[in-house]
């Protein structure tokens, strides 16, 4: 229901782009955060098939994320479920959605990270409460985007 | 912690109502109302909002505190800020992520482009 998206152009063809993220060797190269190691990557990119990453930051810090891939379309299309170890930063699973559409330059990539809910419920109420509810979060947090269902 | 998402989950059931978000609205506005303050815009009784309030303190986003015959109704924002919290923890975390992505994957490309040749 609290979706985060984000579109980016990256100058390469979407069969790369989908290898980088999906495989352990690609994700190795561009997961770490602030130039801290990856310290271990792993991916079965198949329907069920289950990815995990554990970086250090440069503050000495480690952390772990891991899910299912629910959706794998190469080059196409990524849907995972996301969790991080321990939970103390994100306790609930969510849900990554990553479309890869070809354009002349490469590969403009659409990333929808969504908070899991009921989706027919949230689909149900979705055009009602979105803009009430940006309107209650400018009161919070002016800048942060929230949408509807993913 | 475990709790966590059901909480987001009161919060955002919370919000699907119209009335309740005007409530939510009004009290953001105030500091705190009394119940018939909050009835007052609406053409609904005192009951209704009743049950509003009792739903919106379930999830809670609203105290209520008794003081002799009046009872004050006050927002309060924690579980606004979770669910805002959550949101700014990628903000920061994918556009890095898809930076190293598109670095990556561009040396990739350059690296196939120079085998085809």
């Amino acid at each position: 229901m609290t979706s985060l998206s984000l579109v980016r152009r990256i100058r390469a063809r979407p069969a790369i782009v989908f290898d980088a993220i999906t495989t352990a060797k690609g994700i190795e190269h561009w997961w770490g955060p602030d130039g801290g190691p990856v310290l271990l990557s792993e991916a079965d990119p198949r329907v069920g098939g289950r990815f995990r990453v554990r970086f250090r930051k440069l503050d000495g810090t480690e952390h772990e994320s891991s899910g299912e891939f629910l959706e794998i379309v190469r080059p196409t299309r990524i849907v995972m479920s996301w969790r991080w170890k321990g939970g103390l930063e994100d306790a609930g699973e969510s849900r990554v959605e990553i479309s890869l559409r070809p354009i002349p330059e490469g590969t403009e990539l659409t990333l929808t990270h969504a908070q899991l809910q009921d989706e027919a419920t949230c689909r149900s109420h979705a055009a009602g409460w979105t803009g009430s509810l940006e309107k209650l979060e400018a009161h919070f947090a002016a800048g942060s985007r929230a949408s509807a269902c993913p | 912690m475990v709790n966590y998402q059901k909480r987001l989950d009161r919060t955002f059931a919370a919000l699907v109502d119209p009335t309740r978000r005007a409530i939510l609205a009004e009290l953001e506005r105030k500091d705190s109302a009394s119940i018939s303050d909050l009835a007052e815009p609406f053409a609904i009784k005192l009951p209704a909002v009743m049950k509003h309030l009792d739903v919106l303190e379930d999830a809670g986003l609203v105290t209520r505190s008794k003081s002799g015959r009046t009872v004050t109704v006050r927002l309060r924002p924690q579980p606004m800020r979770e669910a805002m919290a959550w949101l700014r923890r990628y903000e920061r975390f994918w556009p890095r992520r898809l930076d190293g992505l598109a670095a990556y994957a561009e040396s990739q490309e350059a690296e196939a482009r120079s085998k085809e040749r």
